[in-house]
């Protein structure tokens, strides 16, 4: 088990390097520069000079890549020089929004997704598993910025039943929960179907038929814990995407997470603010998916096995 | 009564259960979806198991004996048909409504699967497995804990305190049999179906997971159906024997006399393969070409095309099984000429 930890973590780094080396590239590769930005369209190319050589920018590429990963592995994100601050501050101080926001979204997917996927393949081609069947197609095809948009026309401007965006009232979670929610149900209860459908197949659910339990009692005591291995894993990918995704959702209803702090630090070329968001979110994925092998092994004693030897 | 009081009454009543108890099969017919149509993968099948007796059923793989010991227990795959009668204390099996089978499955017929490792369920511990019936029936957790302890015991797995804990994957092969073997007498049956309970299992193992089968049997009077494609295996526990082939019964009869003076030639024919049972003839003789399976079944007798005595009435007509000695059926043309000679 330690060493399945360990292992994880080694790739981990592995990972927050390639991200870390990535998004070093892609700022500077992207057109526009932050002095300018910073100087304003007046500024003469002395005083531009002046500001790339405090910044470091006058220096050769390779060279600024090795000082920003020696600094990274000191844990100095740099400072943005555009909130005059260091950069992880400003990162960690959004990143609870983020987080309440993925986390409520993973929530309602799981435990809705697990419903509808155990009610689908308790009986595959019956009447429930074909609407379950039909609305997750829906909600898979549909865009998350169009779900988001209809959603706040339709709850927040028509029905003034909820707030179109801000925080403040859990009713303020809604509408941008649900927006990353919904195609995230649709993955959940499709994989959770086909999962369910599987294990009701195998050998030891006909053992438990001879043993005359009930169909419910199967499913809930012989076939929910082995069709979650599969589940789990995909769950803890999906909110490391749901964790990027949350950019989109944030701008559309003005949540003050890492949403709006990238894509202003991004228009306003701050380096440091979108290589501090980048690793944070690398990192988070890592510990997600440790988090996610960790109670597959939980799940499933064989796994354990394997993870042991 | 609480439902603890209950399971202990169904106990003590089960000494008197159990001399009633007999299976009678009568025109067992199965069919399965196929492409082109419908197969009867089991065709007329009928035969009894008494009481306190071991009954095996042998055939060639692809004969349709897990199907029977299936149908039996509507345990069947997807998109099976059944008709026929499984008479069992007085209730048809096959119309019996599922609140009525449920009550019968495990407690008074149980099965012993083929594949223990495919058998158990991967996460949970061993004696979660086999405490579940008395579990469900609400006895306490100390007294499940017992009897769990006391099944695994009669089973004989060494250590039940401590193997009681462990997963299936950590035991080997023939301790995985013997748990499910344990598991199949958590809800006191009167009827066991075993459906090649050896077959996974190497040699030494083999011979004492049958002993045990046998004990068990003799010393809680139970009735048993033995499904094996082994003749050897059948020869040393069964009192009676099925024969089948393609989906219908060959021959039965008690089980020294099929064995020692078939009835039919396909009996014959098993006999003669194997080499322990015909200890006079030095080699077993293989059984000659491909088994007829029951989607392409030959017409008239479904043997006719590897049997030596076939003649031009066994293409055309099916041969319907019929009394031939005391005791004995055969769906045999001629079958006192098999018997005869
Ligand atoms: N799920 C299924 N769908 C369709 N046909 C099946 C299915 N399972 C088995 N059959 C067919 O039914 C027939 C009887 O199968 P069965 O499993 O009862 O044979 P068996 O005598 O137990 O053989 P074996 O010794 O290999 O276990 C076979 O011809 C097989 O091809
Ligand atoms: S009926 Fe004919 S083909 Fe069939 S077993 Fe008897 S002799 Fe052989
Ligand atoms: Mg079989």
């Amino acid at each position: 088990m330690i060493r399945m930890v360990v292992k994880r973590l080694l790739i981990g780094v592995f990972v927050m390097w390639g991200a870390a080396s990535l998004i070093f590239l892609i700022v500077r590769a992207a057109p526009g520069d932050p002095a300018s930005v910073l100087l304003g369209p007046d500024a003469d190319r002395e005083q531009i000079r002046q500001l790339h050589a405090t910044l470091g920018l006058d220096r050769p590429l390779h060279e600024q890549y090795v000082t920003y990963l020696g600094d990274v592995l000191r844990l100095d994100f740099g400072e943005s020089h555009r909130l005059g601050r260091p950069a992880m501050d400003a990162v960690l101080e959004r990143f609870p929004a983020t987080l309440e926001l993925t986390l409520t979204a993973t929530t309602v997917a799981v435990v809705a997704g697990l419903l509808l996927g155990l009610l689908a393949g308790a009986r595959p081609g019956g009447r429930t598993d074909r609407v379950v069947s039909a609305v997750t197609i829906a909600l898979q095809s549909f865009p998350t910025f169009w779900v988001g948009i209809m959603g706040v026309l339709l709850f927040a401007l028509t029905l003034r039943l909820l707030p179109s965006s801000g925080v403040g009232t859990p009713q303020h979670m809604v509408l941008p929960a649900l927006t990353m929610a919904l195609p995230f149900i649709a993955i959940v209860a499709r994989l959770a179907r086909s999962s369910v459908t599987e294990t009701m197949r195998e050998p030891y659910v006909v053992t438990a038929r001879s043993k005359g339990l009930t169909e419910p009692q199967i499913l809930l005591g012989h076939a929910l814990r082995n069709s979650l291995v599969p589940v789990v894993t995909i769950v803890g990918l999906q909110m490391g995407a749901l964790l990027g995704g949350a950019v989109i959702v944030e701008n559309v209803f003005a949540w003050p997470g890492l949403g709006s702090l990238v894509v202003d630090a991004v228009a306003n070329r701050d380096y440091a603010v979108v290589q501090g968001v980048t690793l944070l979110i690398a990192g988070a994925v890592t510990v997600l998916n440790l988090v996610a092998d960790l109670l597959c092994a939980q799940l499933d004693p064989r796994i354990r096995m394997e993870a042991a030897a | 009564m609480t439902r603890a009081a209950t399971a202990r009454a169904a106990t003590a009543g089960d000494a008197a259960a159990r001399e009633a108890s007999a299976l009678t099969v009568t025109d067992l017919t199965v069919t399965l979806p196929h492409p082109g149509g419908r197969v009867r993968v089991l065709d007329g099948v009928s035969f009894d198991v008494p009481p306190a007796t071991t009954v095996g059923l042998i055939g060639e793989s692809g004969s349709g004996k897990s199907m029977t010991a299936g149908a039996l227990m509507g345990l069947l795959p997807e998109g099976a048909t059944t008709t026929g009668g499984v008479v069992w204390r007085g209730t048809d099996l096959l119309t019996a409504d599922a609140a009525h089978l449920r009550r019968v499955r495990g407690r008074q017929i149980a099965m012993v699967f083929q594949d223990p490792l495919a058998a158990l369920n991967p996460t949970q511990r061993i004696g979660r497995q086999v405490g579940e019936i008395p579990r469900r029936d609400g006895l306490s957790r100390a007294e499940v804990r017992r009897r769990v302890i006391d099944l695994l015991d009669r089973a004989g797995i060494p250590e039940p305190e401590r193997r009681m804990r462990a997963y299936p994957h950590e035991f080997s092969g023939g301790l995985r049999q013997r748990a499910v073997i344990a598991m199949a007498l958590s809800g006191n049956p009167s009827l066991l179906l075993a459906d090649e309970p050896t077959t996974a299992l190497d040699v030494t193992v083999q011979a004492r997971i049958l002993a045990l089968l046998r004990s068990v049997q003799r010393a809680e009077g139970l009735s048993m159906l033995l499904v094996s494609h082994d003749l050897r295996v059948v020869s040393h526990v069964a009192e009676r024997v099925v024969v089948m082939y393609a989906g219908r019964v060959a021959e039965q009869g008690p089980a020294r006399e099929v064995l020692r003076r078939p009835a039919h030639p396909y009996t014959r024919a098993l006999v003669a393969s194997v080499p322990a049972v015909r200890t006079r003839t030095a080699l077993a003789d293989p059984l000659p070409g491909a088994p007829a399976t029951p989607a392409a079944r030959p017409s008239g007798c479904p043997f006719h095309p590897r049997c030596p005595l076939a003649r031009e009435r066994c293409r055309t007509e099916v041969p319907a099984p019929r009394a031939v000695a005391d005791g004995r059926r055969s769906a045999c043309h001629f079958a006192e000429e098999v018997l005869g000679s």
